[in-house]
């Protein structure tokens, strides 16, 4: 196990260096030279010609990359022009609403995905199972965007049940603010639970034909025990890996989701970024998000490898 | 011998039949809503259309009429006409863009999984790096930088997808460099090129092509996602998305104008994933068995 994680650490590096290299180009090579856009399109060549020295833009690219990634490194990630807080000021302030509505957003899809996985794998090819199998799948090509209009068109335009948009802080209102993420969690989840409960459902009826089930059930053990404690916790493997791989495109849902209800995450302060072109905000966000998202997935990878004992030993 | 070559006798004259029932009638409709949206994009400059960028302020937001068929949306345009072209961004984009990652993904995949060794490890990793990222994050942010324009759209968007297509590219490849024919080919003195295009490519295409179906379905949602935010097409150009977003503002008194090009969106994108789906059944059975 140690030489494994050692060795998923080794690659982590490239990786990591890779991605500040590809952040900093994006934001380096592209046409938009950060001295204009801070100066507006009047400023004289002059001005520009000593910002820009002042900023250091004059120098060698290599160079500014090294200087950037020294500050980056010592947990400086630039300050923007525009409101002078600093990247990480501002994530901080915003990391927790987007990380309430990821996981609550997890919670909804795995309390809908793994209760239908379990009915359909235990009747599977019954017409529930055909219908539950066929509506997952037509979920799978509605975008978040249509669901979320959906959701705010029956339950706060019809029904005026829940706010559309908002927010409150959970220090002031724990109940208000719970009731502000309902829509927006409900909108990711209804993205990820085709793709838990699919993922589930396959492996459940495999581990419903194994021999250890049968004899459970010629022990005479209650249904509900041997499908809640035999069979699912060896077929919830995979069920981990997608919840993994699904982190990358949950972060780009939340991102949408923000903006559409008026939430203050992380995704919200991208837009708002790119929107007011404080491109060192932007830079910082994206790198914060990327290294998180690293992090992220070198996790997933140690979790799996901890559940099924071959991915240690393989080559993986 | 007899009893073998009767038998692939059998298969050869059976399997069309199998294949025809196995698709079913919602993979021939999923086609035809594809061909229909496909044609109507085609030919939105000889079809007998109002213009979408026409503004009719005295008639904005009108119900169904002979005049206009969907009605108009909050600038009093013409809704049929708006989705029409609007479909001609979505597929230009959601076409081209998978072209790209299918081209570029495809080669690579093809050559890592041919020439392994250190060739293989720097696409490989490389391709790590761009999939570090959250793929709409991305986009995001070169489209901040670069512009909004149809092209600059298509090129990220393609870009985005050549590690998929390289990784399904490179698993076809690994396993088929071994098969008999290859190994063939290569006794028989082929060179690396005639190998790669003659014998392996061909086999490589079809899942290629299962998958490119689905990179156009999602390339279609993300395109809509970010023309959504107002970070895709600019306007008055329309896009699904961009349709779908300015409806948003309406919702309360006039949500057909969301729900119209939601509704145009959804199929489109439904009909990719259903054909690409069964069409990725057909090229790999062993995943279909699951």
């Amino acid at each position: 196990m140690l030489g494994f994680v050692a060795r998923r650490l080794v690659y982590l590096v490239p990786v990591l260096v890779a991605v500040s290299l590809l952040t900093f180009l994006i934001a380096s090579l592209l046409p938009g030279d950060l001295a204009y856009v801070i100066l507006g399109d009047q400023a004289t060549s002059d001005k520009v010609a000593a910002l820009r020295h002042d900023m250091g833009l004059d120098q060698p690219i290599w160079w500014r990359y090294l200087s950037w990634l020294g500050h980056v490194l010592q947990g400086d990630f630039g300050r923007s022009f525009r409101t002078g807080q600093t990247v990480l000021q501002a994530v901080a302030e915003r990391l927790p609403v987007s990380i309430e509505l990821m996981l609550l957003a997890e919670l909804a899809a795995l309390a809908i995905g793994i209760p239908l996985a379990i009915a359909c794998a235990v009747r599977s090819g019954s017409a529930f199972d055909r219908f539950m199998t066929g509506s997952a799948f037509g979920m799978l090509s509605v975008p978040a965007f249509l669901s979320a209009i959906l959701l705010i068109y029956l339950f706060a335009v019809e029904l005026r049940w829940l706010p559309a948009t908002g927010y409150v802080p959970f220090a002031e209102d724990p109940i208000g603010n719970l009731r502000c993420f309902v829509l927006p969690a409900l909108t990711l989840a209804l993205g990820e639970w085709p793709v838990l409960m699919r993922v589930l459902r396959s492996d459940m009826i495999a581990t419903l034909q194994e021999d250890y089930i049968a004899m459970a059930r010629a022990k005479g053990l209650k249904p509900s025990r041997i499908l809640l404690v035999h069979a699912l916790k060896p077929s919830s493997l995979t069920l981990v890996t997608v919840t993994g791989i699904n982190i990358g495109r949950l972060i780009g849902g939340t991102v949408i989701v923000e903006s559409i209800f008026a939430l203050p995450g992380i995704g919200r302060l991208l837009l708002g970024a790119i929107f007011t072109r404080d491109l060192v905000i932007l830079q910082g966000t994206v790198l914060f998000v990327a290294l998180g998202y690293v992090l992220i997935n070198f996790v997933v990878d140690l979790l799996y490898a901890v559940l099924d004992p071959r991915i240690r030993h393989g080559h993986a | 011998m007899a009893t073998l070559e009767l038998r692939i006798d059998e298969d050869v004259a059976t399997s069309p039949v199998a294949r025809t029932r196995r698709l079913g009638l919602l993979f021939w409709m999923a086609v035809g809503w594809m061909i229909f949206v496909f044609v109507a994009a085609a030919l939105a400059n000889v079809l007998p259309l109002p213009s979408p960028t026409d503004m009719d302020m005295l008639e904005r937001r009108g119900p169904a009429s002979m005049a206009h068929w969907l009605g108009t949306d909050g600038l009093g345009r013409d809704e049929l006409a708006r989705l029409i072209y609007g479909a001609r961004i979505s597929l230009t984009v959601g076409l081209c863009g998978p072209v790209i990652g299918l081209t570029i993904g495809g080669a690579l995949g093809m050559l890592a999984g041919y020439f392994r060794g250190r060739f293989e490890s720097v696409v490989v990793g490389s391709m790590d790096v761009l999939l570090a990222f959250p793929p709409l994050i991305l986009a995001l942010a070169v489209t901040a930088y670069l512009g909004q324009s149809v092209l600059n759209l298509t090129c990220i968007l393609g870009v985005l997808g050549i590690p998929a297509f390289m990784r399904v590219a490179r698993a076809a490849t690994l396993t088929l460099a071994r098969r008999e024919f290859v190994i063939a080919a290569q006794a028989l003195g082929a060179t690396h090129a005639r190998i790669l295009l003659r014998e392996l490519l061909p086999n490589v295409l079809l899942p290629l092509l299962a998958f490119f179906l689905l990179g156009v379905a999602v390339t279609i949602v993300v395109e809509g996602a970010l023309s959504f935010l107002g970070l895709g097409v600019p306007p008055p150009i329309s896009s699904w998305g961009s349709m779908i977003g300015e409806g948003r503002e309406s919702l309360e008194v006039a949500p057909q104008l969301a729900f119209i090009p939601a509704i145009a969106l959804f199929l489109t994108v439904l009909s990719f994933n259903l054909v690409g789906d069964t069409l990725q059944a057909l090229t790999n059975p062993r995943q279909s068995a699951l």
